[in-house]
């Protein structure tokens, strides 16, 4: 019992920092159709320069708020700017073009930034410098981090923020027009090349967060790590209704959970013949079946062409 | 019809000739590294023709297209070699190999059908991932892929004691292994392009071209999508499968290193670059990118000697420019390099002109 509260909670915060990343495929997805590849490369990348900064003012001896503000600054900047070039530079030339040739852009820009990292930094694993001693707090037979539970808390707030955003803010309705009918809301006075923009300099930033958390949280970055957690966050877009964002929270969580009971249980179910060594699996399994059984996910809209 | 104008006698003849002589005038010209490399380049002109049909023909993008390669390569591996001291001939095991690949290209295909592109190129691409996984760890409970240290001492092709790997003197001409290799990927290349060819014309070819233009117009015409596309998968899956059995007995050694993401992606360029949907086009591009990233294999000497130091790795350098060529590519020419003719088909022959 103790074990399956334990895994919930882990799952939990695997899956808050999953949510951050889907919810960036969910919202360009929903706006464009487009399954932006390169998303979960521009976590990685913000991981990367949050890492970096890290480093430099741990070793200059700076206070850790001072640090973990500037990191994550830091990455937001670079991660959004990034995806406003992505955006410019790779996508909106094909706004009208096949559907086949955006997907495959997008699959270039991912191994541009992935090799690009590999470039700056070296395809060597970096550590996270420490910068406090882990404080283990007890709940409910529980045992967790102060930094699990702000790696959840914040990415609650963000989430929530996000959906109050577009629900009352004159570009969240402007994004739901657009998402809705770009054209009508072109015609109506939406900016939608403005709008569009903005939803990857969004989603970009909020993955930013997520690269951060990552950092914090497993103590290391690679070049190659964006590649496993972006599908998995799609995954999780697709599972909670790619183009819905509560759908990507719901997903995120749920996805965090399932990977961490079942690579937590496998190996005394199965006795021993799967290990952990299967945990990748389980992601797209659940992709595979949401596909099979529910296309539209748990809280998607059922449109044929969509799904 | 347009685009199938009869190529003039003299022309086979000298391109027959030409494909004839080739590994010869490689080995002379530039050594046996690249006598090597023109056989692994006829490897991958077979996959790019299989991918070509689930993603040229069809309109299926598929990003896992390696793991039907390596089903293929294990499958001859297998059965082939120490591990089990099975030692299958050739003839039975290219077959199997082709029809457990096609059984999973089918598997793979029937839960994506309904669905759109994209995510069959994620289902794809997570499959590909799950096929590798298991490669990997499947030396538990039972020794069965021995993990990541592969599978070695993978019997060649042989007939009747007349082993591909060895040397053997015909009229005064020495062919090595990898000239007898080269005769027989180019077989089975010429082979894959004719099918390819055949099927390009056939009633299935017009089919997927039609799904793969508008799925919705071709399901009003009475084309039974979800059967066409599955024969797309199963198709494109087999051929896959042949060549990772070649693969396999041409190695000598297989580990799951050789079918990673990475690796489907390469074949995937070669496919865009070359020009989807066009059987030559196509052949171009697995050519090209195969020769082309060996030679950028001199970059790293060249920085050594010009700047004093290797500043950018030459593996690092071929991904980056994998990476903008397939940008660039797609902004610029979307139908590749060698694109397909354009009407292929008089639509009417009354009208138009």
């Amino acid at each position: 019992m103790e074990i399956f509260v334990q895994q919930i909670v882990n799952g939990l915060v695997l899956g808050s920092i999953y949510a951050l990343v889907a919810l960036g495929y969910t919202m360009v997805y929903g706006i464009l159709g487009l399954i932006n590849f390169a998303h979960g490369d521009i976590t990685m990348i913000g991981a990367l320069v949050a890492l970096t900064v890290a480093q430099v003012m741990a070793a200059a001896g700076l206070p850790v708020p001072l640090i973990l503000a500037a990191a994550g600054a830091a990455a937001i900047l670079v991660c959004a700017v990034i995806g406003l070039t992505v955006e410019r530079v790779a996508y909106r030339p094909l706004r009208r073009a096949p559907r086949l040739a955006p997907l495959i852009t997008a699959i270039g820009v991912s191994i541009l930034l992935q090799y690009s990292a590999a470039l700056v930094w070296g395809k060597q694993y970096i550590a996270m410098p420490e910068l406090w001693v882990p404080h283990k707090l007890t709940l409910a037979g529980a045992q967790f981090t102060a930094l699990q539970l702000v790696i959840f808390a914040l990415a609650c707030l963000i989430m929530a923020g996000l959906i109050l955003f577009i629900r009352y803010s004159r570009m969240g309705r402007a994004m739901r027009a657009t998402e809705q009918n770009a054209e009508v809301a072109g015609l109506m006075g939406v900016n939608t090349h403005h709008v569009i923009a903005f939803t990857f300099v969004l989603g970009s930033a909020i993955g930013a967060v997520a690269g951060l958390m990552v950092v914090l949280y497993y103590g290391i970055g690679h070049y190659f790590m964006g590649f496993m957690l972006g599908l998995k966050a799609f995954t999780a877009a697709v599972l909670g209704g790619i183009g819905n964002v509560g759908g990507a929270v719901l997903g995120g969580l749920l996805l965090g959970v399932i990977e961490s009971l079942a690579s937590g249980y496998i190996g005394d179910l199965t006795g021993g013949v799967f290990g952990s060594n299967y945990r990748d699996v389980f992601a797209f399994l659940v992709l595979v079946l949401v596909l099979i059984f529910r296309p539209s996910g748990l809280l998607g809209r059922h449109s044929g062409d969509r799904a | 019809m347009t685009g199938r104008v009869p190529v003039p006698w003299r022309w086979l003849l000298l391109a027959a000739a030409v494909l004839l002589v080739l590994p010869f005038a490689v080995e002379m010209l530039f050594g046996r590294a690249w006598l090597r490399i023109v056989d692994v380049a006829l490897l991958f002109v077979m996959l790019s023709l299989g991918l070509n049909i689930v993603v040229g023909f069809a309109g299926l993008l598929d990003l896992g297209y390696i793991a039907f390669f390596a089903v293929g390569a294990y499958c001859y591996a297998l059965l082939a070699s120490p591990h089990f001291g099975i030692h299958a001939s050739f003839l039975l095991l290219l077959p199997a190999g082709a029809l457990i690949a096609g059984v999973f290209g089918v598997l793979l295909g029937a839960p994506t059908l309904r669905l759109r592109g994209d995510y069959l190129a994620i289902v794809t691409l997570g499959f590909g991932e799950i096929i590798r996984i298991f490669l990997n760890n499947l030396n538990r409970p039972f020794n069965l892929t021995n993990g990541p240290q592969g599978i070695t001492l993978i019997d060649p092709l042989s007939v009747s004691g007349f082993s591909l790997a060895k040397t053997h003197t015909v009229a005064g001409l020495s062919f090595s292994g990898l000239h007898n290799y080269y005769y027989v990927f180019l077989v089975f290349v010429l082979l894959t392009v004719l099918i390819s060819r055949r099927l390009e014309y056939s009633r299935i070819g017009r089919a997927w071209f039609a799904i793969r233009d508008d799925e919705l117009a071709a399901a009003a015409m009475g084309i039974n999508t979800r059967n066409l596309k599955l024969t797309a998968f199963a198709m494109g899956a087999t051929f896959g499968g042949v060549a990772g059995g070649l693969f396999a007995s041409f190695q000598g050694f297989v580990s799951p290193e050789s079918f990673q993401l990475i690796d489907s992606i390469m074949v995937l360029c070669m496919v865009v670059l070359g020009g989807m949907g066009n059987v030559w086009g196509v052949v171009l591009g697995a050519v090209l990118l195969t020769t082309l990233p060996e030679a950028l294999r001199y970059i790293g000497p060249l920085q050594q000697r010009f700047l004093g130091e290797v500043l950018i790795d030459p593996s690092d350098l071929r991904m980056l420019l994998f990476g903008a060529a397939l940008v660039l590519m797609m902004l610029f020419r979307p139908n590749g390099l060698w694109p397909p003719a354009q009407r292929r088909y008089p639509a009417t022959e009354a009208g138009h002109g």
